[in-house]
């Protein structure tokens, strides 16, 4: 039987922080693994949860912008 | 005999005694600084006193007295802002060692100018945790906030500067922020009242952003009346921040004695009726019987909209400080900096379907409120932990401290309603805290939860009669 293999936090961690030109520093990339695990158990919550096609994101862009 | 007792009043109680001339707002705001030199050296709430500018502005009410001219509504009030306001002429640090480089700001956030117009005095900036990313104030830059009521504990965060200042009686109200909880779990923490407007009510011009579309802004204070006269003062359109609603102000200190009739009061369940120690769902319990109310609700998919709110808080904070992320990360907060860093590489397909899910979350709540006016729950689930504490036991199992203050406030934030956290004595010596949540902008109506409880003396804030070392 096969099983889902858990995400390879360390590899995207790499590969996404190479993407934006961002330096994980050795001593920091332990930590930084830990916390994307924690995003990604939140993420998975949201992600699992089906929603209808019409929601759209809630932040609202205002064609006017902001006053002076 | 002095005209007024610094330890004992609120600040709207200063106020009536300069407005009255009984006091001048010169003595008010030595009294403000006497006791500000003589207690904050044992809980760290300040990081700058500003002794300067607040007799400028105390003189400023004399003279304005003194002319026959009226003062403003907060004559004389002394208060004090989270380090992340902008105070002309001093540098906004918003928790963080890399602003500290940076220059004074020039202008006042239109919340703290608002404040100084209506005649209250600015006696300092607060202590928070970095760029408000934590409900501790552990900061390691500028050491700990302690919590006035037992300093070997956290004040709550991230406005641990602003909870613990109004707390131990330094200040009759500070202004706070609030992202995920940072007004609400500091306020229970510290045992004083904490408003989280509606998102949109209050402008944050002149505030620095953490996650721009879940950050609110608002007042912590010693009596609902002192909170909701700081709110009123405050309100207003602003077009600068492209978030702030362009409603006209809505006055709720006159309302405060309008009671609870007609008000339909409802205690949260599910996610809000668990995972908390016994004493936070009995804090619950007790502002539910002294308001009679017998009736359950539930919000659906509470802890997924805490998910959510976890997704658009890293997200949106990593991007606002990548450019620091990337060339001086060893600079941030050791308690931000991985937090901070694991943001910027969060997926956009996560980040949309959290801002995707909070447009439904915000549709189901919106029909909870077709059946009821004012929910509750407890604030924090549990009583200040200690300084350092990493993990702690909530419901029969061991979760990590510092996420976990924040389990029952993130869900409410995520849709911007407001909550009024008020002060509740636990059956131990800490203060707990109990949300009282409207429908978005019936800010009056947690008020006047909150003021009939308070005269009930079923909400009593806690202020630190001694602080023990």
């Amino acid at each position: 039987m096969s099983e889902i293999q858990p995400p390879d936090l360390g590899a995207h961690v790499d590969a996404a922080a190479a993407l934006i030109g961002l330096p994980i520093a050795p001593a920091h990339r332990p930590g930084v693994i830990l916390y994307m695990g924690v995003i990604a158990t939140a993420a998975a919550l949201v992600m699992e949860f089906p929603l209808p096609e019409e929601v759209e994101p809630a932040p609202i862009f205002a064609p006017e912008g902001a006053g002076p | 005999m002095s005209a007024f007792d610094y330890a004992a009043a609120d600040g709207l109680a200063l106020v009536e005694a300069v407005r009255a001339r009984r006091a001048s707002a010169r003595d008010v705001c030595e009294a403000a600084l006497a006791r500000i030199a003589a207690r904050d050296g044992a809980i760290n709430a300040f990081t700058r006193v500003l002794t300067t500018q607040a007799r400028a502005d105390a003189q400023r009410v004399d003279a304005t007295i003194a002319a026959g001219r009226d003062p403003g509504p907060l004559a004389g009030m002394p208060f004090a802002v989270k380090n992340l306001f902008d105070v002309a002429g001093v540098t906004t640090l918003a928790g963080s060692k890399i602003n500290a480089t940076r220059g004074p700001a020039t202008h006042d956030a239109v919340t703290v100018a608002a404040m100084r117009r209506a005649g209250a005095l600015l006696v300092g900036a607060l202590n928070m945790d970095e760029y408000a990313y934590g409900f501790t104030t552990e900061n390691s830059h500028y050491g700990p906030t302690r919590n006035p009521h037992d300093p070997t504990r956290v004040a709550g965060g991230s406005s641990g500067g602003s909870g613990a200042a109004v707390g131990a009686g330094l200040v009759p109200v500070a202004l706070a922020s609030d992202t995920n909880g940072s007004i609400r779990v500091p306020a229970a923490l510290c045992g004083v009242f904490g408003l989280k407007p509606t998102y949109g009510r209050l402008s944050r011009t002149g505030s620095a952003l953490f996650a721009g579309s879940l950050d609110h802004v608002g007042p912590i204070g010693r009596s609902v009346r002192d909170v909701a006269a700081a709110y009123d003062v405050m309100q207003g359109p602003d077009r600068r921040d492209p978030t702030c609603a362009g409603r006209p102000v809505e006055a709720c200190r006159p309302r405060l004695g309008e009671g609870i009739d007609g008000l339909r009061i409802a205690v949260l369940d599910g996610h809000f009726g668990k995972g908390a120690e016994p004493d936070a769902l009995a804090a619950v319990a007790r502002v539910a019987a002294a308001l009679g109310a017998s009736r359950r609700a539930t919000i659906p998919e509470a802890l997924r909209a805490r998910a959510a709110a976890m997704v658009i808080t890293a997200a949106e904070g990593a991007a606002l400080h990548l450019d620091d992320l990337r060339t001086q990360a060893e600079d941030f907060d050791p308690l931000t900096r991985d937090r901070f860093l694991a943001g910027a590489l969060v997926p956009t397909a996560w980040y949309l379907q959290a801002q995707r899910f909070r447009s439904w979350y915000r549709t189901q709540v919106a029909a909870l409120f077709r059946e009821v006016d004012v929910l509750l729950a407890p604030t924090t689930p549990c009583p200040a932990p200690r300084i350092g504490q990493e993990r702690m036991v909530l419901d029969g199992v061991e979760v990590m401290t510092r996420p976990n203050l924040g389990i029952f406030t993130q869900p409410l934030s995520l849709i911007g309603l407001p909550v009024l956290s008020v002060p509740v004595t636990g059956r131990g010596l800490l203060p707990l805290g109990v949300q009282v949540i409207a429908a978005p902008f019936q800010e009056a109506q947690v008020l006047r939860v909150g003021a009939l409880l308070e005269a009930r003396g079923v909400a009593v804030p806690a202020i630190a009669p001694t602080i023990r070392p």
